[in-house]
């Protein structure tokens, strides 16, 4: 999912609502170039039980990976 | 799971930004969240396709003067006639934020549990049938009080 040139709280918003839709056990990539999101979302994510496989920054778009637990 | 109530006084667009902004996030991390409409901030949840009742002649006064439901709310300051308002508005909706009207969705997608005061509905003479059907109860002050006496955080707005 393409979050870039989302500003916050979009970009945790949209991926939260994403994984709501989902089944367990698929995985979700969002890409996202808003600073304060970096922190936000795999903080969020985990607190929820879900699983963040990867995250990786290239000039200044972050890619994040999380898999669906629950 | 924390618990946070929000009353919603006003019925200004900043003010209601900032209300749902935080309503969403914290009932996104799986916050219980009560919303709470009352007096001005009735103007944001009017449903302005929906018909009244025959008012009488103050509530009548009272549905000319205040906005006709969440798309139609104002800035606190600098609304400027509408210009301000409307600059605001192309702001937000250029740096792709939601709608009041997206942000109630939302908010509700979240889980926001929408309450509405009676009492200042009775005043104003607002009526159930004008109200959206995105909120979940009407209420008493000793309703709110009952959900906010043993939430972490009661914002009033």
């Amino acid at each position: 999912m393409d979050c870039k040139g989302l500003i916050c709280p979009r970009p945790l918003f949209e991926t939260l609502k994403r994984l709501k839709k989902m089944d367990v056990g698929k995985t979700l990539e969002v890409t996202f170039d808003y600073p304060l999101s970096k922190e936000e979302i795999p903080e969020t994510v985990k607190k929820q039980g879900h699983e963040v496989i990867s995250m990786t920054e290239e000039n200044g778009v972050w890619r994040i990976t999380i898999r669906k637990m629950k | 799971m924390p618990k946070a109530t929000i009353v919603l006084f006003s019925g200004d667009l900043d003010r209601a930004f900032a209300a749902f902004l935080i309503a969403s996030r914290a009932a996104a991390e799986g916050w219980d969240v009560v919303l709470l409409f009352t007096f001005w901030g009735l103007s944001v949840i009017r449903d302005p396709n929906k018909r009244a009742h025959k008012k009488e002649f103050a509530p009548r006064m009272f549905d000319m003067m205040m906005p006709k439901g969440a798309d139609d709310l104002r800035l606190s300051r600098m609304h400027m006639l509408g210009l301000g308002t409307s600059m605001m508005k192309k702001r937000m909706s250029a740096k792709k934020l939601l709608t009041i009207r997206e942000m109630i969705k939302e908010a509700k997608e979240f889980g926001v549990r929408f309450f509405a005061c009676t009492v200042p509905m009775e005043i104003m003479g607002i009526q159930r049938e004008e109200i959206i059907d995105e909120v979940d109860e009407f209420c008493s002050v000793g309703k709110y009080l009952e959900e906010a006496k043993d939430a972490d955080v009661n914002l009033f707005i």
